[in-house]
């Protein structure tokens, strides 16, 4: 059984604590995504799964053993660097085979090891060159390879597609997915994009700050945030947040953005903010799909209002739009034949089923 | 009439304006300026090494007064001088040996160096430096006193133990052991200088790698550490090779070549038999023999060195 | 599509459960341990000439602990600095040193800037040959040199041989080489962008030498100089060779022979111009150690 378990885990340096205890259950066969901004603590945490880091507080747990004290030699696992640190004076077939060759495996079971990995990674020419002679997408694709053989419990991936160009990155992407779908083995991936941390794993962690912010799939995340800094984070263009108020106006709530501009909410969500504080600041949170142009016929729990364009971003198959709005830069996503022209006035409509209601002051969603 | 003047001057003025601009010209011209640049090191290097170096072999040619040429007849009078085929097989032994040792410490200290926090670094290095940085013909001399055959401190201190005095430089064996002893004193800081520089251009994540592939220290500094060096091995071996093979002062301090020859190196030989016993030519011929024997060390090494320079 | 069938029927090793943070401790308590080991062996030699100097004959004489200073005196270091023939040998020394290393900076520099950055026919060989030209030995050098210098003599006249001076024309054959050789390092990591930046604003190749090129190599013009100081401090076999009478020598020469008058060895003495004659190195080692250590390592590992 090949699970990962972090109880409290903490990291200090100094002073300075990187990691503020993390608890994190990871599921035989499952893809954690590690995600957050620089130095919110993924990579630390991943080096301490590795053993490549001492751990100042909690426990790690690998397969059901505890592992805070083992070299990493002993823990089996298998790590791909962001530079992927290739033996430059080895081929392939021997960077490849090295762990094996170190616990002394028969020569036929190697060969066999690294002719499956190879074709699965589309690199079996490569097998006798050197690392020099390689470009950076087929260096990635050694590490991976070197991982694979060693058929280990867990595989660490930190950052390794961020020295690739954006092509490539999409490419490698699938790669590593493909190859999660073949081989199963517990993977702990750690990356700051978060569009390979939507489309890789079963669950992302987000991380903020040494802390956890909200562990789940890339749909809740997604549609649930649970804190403004997830709410921002996921999702490209960022969701809008605008500072908001909320009253009771002839037997219903709004949403007040502006003196003139207050929405009512639709019942669904109604209900849910009905006990929220209204002497407290909120926040609109609002996803630029969600904001788009007018539509001919009105649906439930869409509002329509004017807008003054900023600026346009024609993107081919939609516009992104810019406009200010209760002081605050709005972006929206319109139909690239809606009319919409940089300075001239369009009338837009907010989806509010999709809305978020944020207490400003927590960050914390309601 | 006036134009034609006029013209002629013209014509005139511009001959000796091209001739100027020409000189001018050459020296603004790239190479005549780097030639210039570099002539004293090309004179220096002409008058002052190579030129001596093709005179020794006339000079070997030549008998003791230097009046007659006598073709090989030194060198076969070397060859059938038993002293001289000693101080061969010491020259050689004394080498390698004393460069084996100086690598390998060199080696482990910078790997313990490279092992203690970075903030402390600096004052180990700067005392296991010392050595080096000591003019070796000044220690040399602490040494001899140390190996005093009546006040040697290191006899004081073992006699503590049991243990007889020693004849540190009075004994062929103990005396071919100072030497080497000596040297390897001298020599090591050297070795251990270049290894820690280079130990520190080696990429942590390589390391990691390794551990995480499942190595432990020593099969760490095997597949990572040594293949990552091969280069500057090679390099300051070949250096101190060369160096090591042609040492003068430490010899001619401590031991004068005694006891009975034993200790001789080609240099302190020449020296005796050339300058001390004033047969210029026979000198000459004993020091010429160190050029093949380091030919050979320089090629082989060299040829590994651009062999793994093109791979790196 | 088959699922990768390896499975784990390889050997595994037994997983020891030590403690890595315990185990790190101890690796450095013996590093420790050994590094004192090599430190406290490198710096006995030194120690002890300190400790000797400051004993009287006497005391060397009557054979006590010769770790131990019982009677200290500074005796030796007022006999040797009031001797006109050591402080003859310290300015030798002196003056010898530091006209080579003006004469060596003044033939390297240009011709590593020429070598680093003027790409012209033949530099490629000069380089190597400058490297290949180090290899040579003074042990093999000193026999024909001295018979040219005795041969010049007898052509021209000027006497060269016993004279310090002569020692400033031979020398720079040690010198120069490896000066060269780590300016070219230094030379060759300046951008090239520099270059074109002084060309445009109108500088000339000695310009772009003295004004930009000059400043920015520091470093590396001052571990070459201390190179050259140092090597030529500590020379011995040249000029033994080449200076015999007494107020010619300098002072490596002149301690190991003056001072042992016959089979009389004044250790005191001797052990006290060792330490003089060992300073001079060992005070700049200890200010510029950083420069001094750079100088070493730019050189070979540039190779």
């Amino acid at each position: 059984m090949a699970e990962v378990n972090l109880r409290k885990v903490v990291k200090r340096y100094d002073d300075v604590e990187a990691v503020r205890g993390i608890d994190l259950d990871i599921a035989d066969h499952e893809f954690v995504v590690l995600v957050g901004p620089s130095g919110c603590g993924k990579s630390t945490t991943l080096r301490m799964i590795a053993g490549l880091e001492d751990i100042s507080d909690g426990d790690i747990m690998i397969g059901g053993d505890v592992v805070n004290d083992v070299p990493p030699k002993d823990r089996d696992i298998a790590m791909v660097f962001q530079n992927y640190a290739l033996y430059p004076h080895m081929t392939v077939a021997e960077n490849m085979s090295f762990g094996l060759r170190l616990k002394r495996y028969p020569k036929a079971e190697i060969k066999a090891r690294i002719d499956e990995a190879a074709r699965m990674l589309d690199i079996e020419e490569l097998i006798d060159r050197k690392p020099k002679q390689l470009s950076g997408g087929q260096r990635q694709r050694v590490a991976m390879g070197r991982a694979i053989v060693r058929n280990p419990k867990v595989f660490l991936f930190d950052e390794p597609l961020s020295n690739l160009d954006a092509k490539l990155r999409v490419q490698m992407r699938i790669e590593i997915k493909k190859v999660h779908q073949k081989v199963r083995t517990t993977t702990v991936y750690v990356t700051h994009d978060q569009v390979e941390a939507m489309t890789l794993a079963d669950r992302v962690v987000v991380m903020n700050k040494g802390r956890i912010e909200q562990i789940g799939t890339p749909n809740e995340l997604y549609h649930k945030p649970a804190t403004r800094f997830v709410a921002a984070f996921i999702g490209s263009p960022a969701m809008n947040f605008l500072p908001c108020q909320l009253e009771e106006t002839a037997g219903r709530l709004h949403v007040r953005l502006t003196e003139q501009i207050a929405f009512p909410l639709p019942p669904a969500r109604a209900a849910r903010y009905q006990n929220a504080k209204s002497d407290q600041k909120l926040l609109l949170g609002l996803r630029p799909e969600h904001i788009t142009e007018a539509r001919a016929h009105a649906e439930p729990g869409v509002e329509a209002f004017d807008a003054m364009l900023d600026v346009t971003e024609p993107m081919g198959m939609e516009t992104l739009i810019y406009f200010t709005l209760a002081g605050k830069q709005v972006c929206g996503r319109v139909n690239p034949n809606a009319g919409a022209h940089d300075g001239e006035a369009l009338r837009l409509a907010v989806d509010l089923n999709n809305m978020h209601l944020l207490n400003e002051a927590t960050g914390a969603v309601i | 009439m006036a134009d034609v003047v006029v013209e002629q001057g013209r014509v005139a003025a511009t001959p000796t304006r091209r001739k100027r601009a020409s000189l001018h010209n050459a020296l603004k011209r790239k190479s005549t300026v780097a030639f210039f640049l570099t002539l004293p090191l090309i004179v220096l290097i002409a008058l002052l090494v190579l030129y001596p170096a093709l005179y020794s072999v006339h000079l070997a040619t030549l008998n003791k007064s230097m009046q007659r040429f006598v073709g090989f007849g030194n060198f076969t009078f070397l060859f059938k001088r038993e002293t001289f085929w000693m101080v061969v097989q010491q020259s050689c032994i004394f080498a390698i040996t004393a460069v084996i040792f100086k690598a390998l410490i060199g080696f482990i200290v910078a790997h313990l160096v490279h092992n203690t926090p970075a903030k402390g670094q600096r004052k180990w290095r700067g005392m296991l430096l010392v050595p080096w940085v000591i003019p070796p013909a000044m220690s040399t001399l602490a040494w001899l006193w140390l190996f005093d055959p009546s006040y040697s401190a290191f006899n004081y201190t073992l006699s503590f133990f049991g243990i007889g005095p020693i004849p540190w430089l009075g004994e062929t064996g103990w005396a071919r052991f100072s030497v080497i002893l000596v040297n390897v004193w001298y020599g090591a800081p050297f070795f251990m200088i270049m290894y820690l520089a280079s130990l520190k251009s080696v990429p942590d994540q390589l390391y990691e790698a390794a551990a995480i592939d499942g190595a432990n220290w020593w099969q760490r500094i095997w597949y990572v550490t040594l293949p990552m060096m091969r280069n500057i091995i090679a390099i300051t071996t070949l250096f101190s090779l060369i160096v090591t093979f042609a040492n003068f002062d430490i010899v001619r301090i401590l031991t004068s070549g005694g006891p009975l020859d034993t200790t001789h190196l080609f240099a302190t030989w020449a020296f005796q038999v050339g300058i001390q016993s004033s047969d210029i030519p026979l000198g000459a011929s004993v020091s010429l023999f160190m050029v093949p024997i380091l030919a050979v060390a320089a090629i082989f090494i060299l040829r590994d060195v651009s062999k793994r320079g093109n791979e790196a | 599509m088959s699922t990768l069938a390896i499975d784990k029927a390889g050997p595994t090793r037994k997983v020891k459960y030590g403690s890595m943070s315990r185990d790190r401790a101890w690796a450095l308590r013996w590093s420790y341990f050994f590094l004192i080991l090599f430190a406290a062996f490198s710096l006995i030699p030194p120690l002890y000439m300190l400790i000797t100097s400051l004993k009287s004959s006497a005391e060397i004489g009557a054979a006590t602990n010769p770790w131990w200073v019982f009677h200290p005196t500074l005796s030796n270091y007022v006999e040797l600095l009031t001797s006109d023939q050591f402080l003859r040998f310290f300015w030798n020394s002196t003056v010898v040193s530091i006209v080579v290393v003006i004469v060596t900076m003044l033939i390297s520099v240009p011709a590593a800037f020429a070598l680093a950055r003027m790409k012209f026919w033949g530099s490629a060989t000069l380089a190597t040959g400058v490297f290949l030209t180090y290899l040579i030995p003074d042990s093999l050098l000193f026999i024909p040199l001295f018979k040219m210098l005795a041969v010049f003599q007898d052509l021209t006249g000027i006497t060269l041989l016993n004279r310090w001076y002569v020692l400033i024309f031979i020398y720079p054959t040690l010198t120069v080489p490896f000066c060269t050789w780590i300016m070219i390092g230094y030379f060759a990591s300046i951008p090239k962008e520099l270059d074109e930046a002084a060309i445009i604003d109108g500088a000339s190749w000695l310009q772009t030498l003295t004004r930009i090129f000059i400043p920015v190599a520091l470093p590396g013009l001052i571990a070459a100089t201390i190179f050259a100081f140092t090597v030529s401090w500590a020379q011995f076999l040249y000029p033994l060779v080449l200076t015999t009478s007494v107020d010619q020598l300098v002072l490596p020469v002149g301690i190991t022979t003056t001072l042992i008058k016959g089979d009389v060895f004044n250790w005191g003495q001797i052990m006290t111009g060792a330490l003089l004659g060992a300073a001079p190195p060992l005070i700049i080692y200890a200010f510029l150690m950083d420069y001094y250590i750079a100088g070493l390592t730019a050189g070979a590992t540039k190779g």
